[in-house]
């Protein structure tokens, strides 16, 4: 697609700002994956020049941090990085401050990354620029669902009827929320499977602690982390009994069907939620994953870059 | 000597601090305040709120808490005791006295700690407090969580005569919440805090006052199980009263999608069932009284995203238009919970009635009143309401404290 067309099809986005997919239709995710694969065609144009990208992560992170710088350069922007070193959750005050500041300096676009769930929709109401959600605390990471279903769409070749495990800890996960919501408006079938003490009953979502059965009769089985510290809380027992009845083992690879794909947000614990063999089997669309985390979110960027343009 | 003169339910004398007279009254007085229109009740009482004085005079002082107080038509308060520097003493207890006779406004009375510190590990001087002019003990904010420490403070505030106001929340179950536990936490990706916290805690809390004979009060009662606990405690003859907080009263969880700190509180705002259980325990009685829990905080510690910032919002200057905006509790019971209930549960002399010999407070309402909340018009530090801008019915329009037309 030309640039120009992509920019026509951009005006049919009206959000000013991308803080989860909970508010999102089903035309505006199908126009996002439709503007990510125009963006992977574009070749040589710099439809964003002499827009800023903020990228501001009071949580640490490698992969959507730098995903993000180079959605934006792609598209012609400028990157500023501030990362905080202490990203405690009491940085309130310096939230708003912070925020005030990078306003006068003129950036368009902010992609944040907090710890407290809401913290995006905080700073979109002191800001002008774009609020982009780049994961948190455990309420949404839009941009990574987004991605996540542009892959499936990728690799599967369509998202229509498709069935999504997610498998794991769900009720600290903004990944598993984002993808719950944005495939519910697709109207696809979700399970989620953990023990109890991970996977909040109030998700009005399929449940099921049988990850056996779960692999049997699902097209896409996504792995989410486990957090070490779950288990001083008292979540679960031991890593070892995790695995045993929820860890993508080797064994449990073997029972896949055919087609089914394996996806995983990262970063993985290899040899805890997810095995070696099976993140590197040729089920594991990982990497696809990561690749295309540019595109959409360069998409992103241009499509918000619209809005009232 | 001034003669309020018109109003329903009749017509009221005071002179030197004490209602002389109250019916149909033709005498002349110094002043005449025309009630026409108006309801005359016995001055309002908020046995729960929070001044911040000594030590965070910039959430609000006992001045401006006062001043809150009789411009949203309240003539008494009990301040807790989790101020800057903790009431946890008579010296602390002297000083609120103290700073409330300077401001000259509504009567504020002294709750004292019942821990040390609110630390929850050794009583702390009940009866010293006791003599100095506390009037209930409470380490409102924290928790009791060793049973025993109840247990031992119920027997001891016991022999003062004095009541324990228990802020019942089991905090092994709320560890970093934000917000209350249910389908709209688990979407927004928030910490709960369950129902269950809070009415497992009331529960505790009845059988120990049954068990020792001691006075339990159960502050921001917000889960409809609570509402039961306390209710079956009645029925065994339990000597237990409760409060609801005029938020639980009309609030919902799902306010909290907006991720604002206007709705961040504790107790919660809870669900729609909850508000409608605790709204019915007010009604008929299970819940004694209505109080504010007024909790001032300065703006920028509310203008934080939703985790980092403090819980509490301020409540004096709205109540009485949020409670006679609610139409499931009749007028005469709302002001029952405001008045008569508080003063026996504190047991305040002369409060809370309204005949000859009573103390002359005194609030005349305007049950028509319509009016619009601007929180930058409160007298209060605090600005965090959740009614801004909202419409209300009702409203004080004089108020009479000790003789003295206040507001």
């Amino acid at each position: 697609m030309a640039l120009d067309a992509l920019l026509k099809r951009c005006r049919a986005w009206k959000h000013p700002h991308l803080l989860g997919t909970k508010d999102l239709s089903k035309d505006d995710i199908s126009l996002v994956l439709d503007v990510a694969e125009g963006v992977a065609s574009l070749t040589d144009v710099a439809p964003l020049k002499g827009k800023r990208l903020f990228n501001f992560f009071v949580e640490p992170s490698t992969r959507t941090k730098t995903s993000f710088a180079l959605a934006a350069r792609r598209m012609g922007a400028e990157v500023i990085d501030f990362s905080p070193s202490n990203s405690s959750l009491t940085k309130g005050e310096s939230l708003k401050d912070t925020a005030r500041t990078i306003e006068s300096m003129g950036v368009a676009f902010t992609a944040i990354r907090h710890s407290a769930s809401g913290a995006p929709a905080f700073l979109s109401r002191l800001v002008r620029s774009a609020v982009i959600n780049a994961g948190d605390g455990a309420n949404e990471h839009p941009t990574q669902a987004l991605l996540d279903l542009f892959t499936m769409r990728q690799r599967l070749g369509r998202i229509s009827g498709l069935r999504v495990a997610l498998v794991g800890d769900i009720t600290h996960s903004r990944v598993a929320r984002s993808n719950l919501w944005a495939l519910r408006k697709l109207g696809n079938e979700v399970t989620l499977v953990g023990p109890p003490t991970l996977v909040p009953k109030d998700l009005d979502a399929k449940i099921t602690h049988d990850l056996d059965r779960a692999l049997r009769e699902h097209d896409v089985v996504m792995m989410l982390r486990l957090q070490l510290e779950r288990q001083q809380a008292g979540l679960f027992p031991s890593t070892s009994e995790y695995v045993k009845f929820f860890g993508l083992t080797r064994d449990r690879l073997a029972t896949l069907r055919n087609g089914t794909i394996i996806m995983h947000p990262g970063p993985m614990n290899r040899g805890l939620e997810i095995s070696g063999e099976a993140a590197d089997s040729d089920r594991s669309v990982i990497l696809h994953q990561v690749a295309n985390g540019v595109a959409v979110r360069a998409a992103i960027l241009l499509l918000l870059s619209q809005v009232g343009a | 000597m001034i003669l309020v003169k018109g109003g329903r339910p009749f017509d009221v004398l005071v002179e030197g601090g004490k209602i002389r007279k109250v019916g149909k009254i033709s005498e002349k007085a110094d002043k005449t305040i025309d009630a026409k229109g108006l309801v005359v009740v016995p001055g309002l009482i908020d046995m729960h709120v929070h001044f911040r004085e000594p030590g965070r005079e910039d959430k609000e002082t006992i001045a401006t808490g006062a001043a809150a107080a009789v411009a949203g038509g309240f003539t008494s308060v009990a301040v807790m005791a989790n101020s800057g520097r903790i009431c946890d003493d008579a010296v602390g207890v002297v000083y609120v006295k103290t700073k409330s006779q300077e401001a000259g406004l509504a009567n504020v009375f002294p709750v004292g700690a019942v821990t040390k510190g609110l630390k929850g590990e050794e009583l702390a001087e009940i009866g010293k407090m006791s003599e100095a002019g506390a009037v209930a003990f409470s380490d409102d904010g924290m928790p009791i969580m060793n049973a025993e420490l109840m247990r031992r403070a119920l027997e001891y505030a016991k022999m003062f005569g004095k009541p324990i106001l228990s802020h019942c929340e089991d905090a092994t179950l709320t560890r970093g919440f934000v917000m209350n536990e249910g389908p709209v936490a688990a979407r927004l990706g928030l910490r709960g805090y369950p129902n269950a916290a809070e009415a497992a805690m009331a529960a505790r809390d009845c059988y120990l006052a049954a068990l020792t004979g001691g006075r339990v009060h159960l502050c921001h009662v917000s889960a409809r199980e609570t509402v039961e606990v306390v209710r079956q405690a009645k029925r065994q003859g339990i000597a237990v009263t409760a409060e609801a907080a005029p938020h639980h009263l009309m609030l919902i969880d799902e306010a909290l999608a907006s991720y604002e700190s206007k709705f961040k509180m504790n107790p919660p705002l809870r669900t729609r069932e909850d508000v409608e259980a605790v709204v019915k325990g007010v009604a008929d009685g299970t819940i004694d009284a209505i109080a504010s829990d007024h909790a001032p905080h300065t703006a920028e510690e509310k203008e934080q995203e939703l985790a980092a910032c403090p819980n509490g919002v301020v409540g004096l200057e709205t109540m009485l238009g949020v409670v006679l905006s609610i139409a499931e509790i009749p007028f005469d019971r709302a002001i029952h919970a405001m008045t008569v209930a508080p003063a026996r549960i504190l047991g305040l002399q002369g409060k809370g009635v309204l005949e000859a010999g009573a103390d002359a407070d005194l609030t005349l309402i305007d049950p028509r009143a319509s009016w619009t909340v601007d929180p930058a018009a409160f007298k209060s530090k605090g600005r965090s309401t959740p009614y801004g801008g909202m419409k209300l019915t009702g409203r004080a329009a004089h108020v009479i404290v000790g003789g003295r037309v206040c507001f």
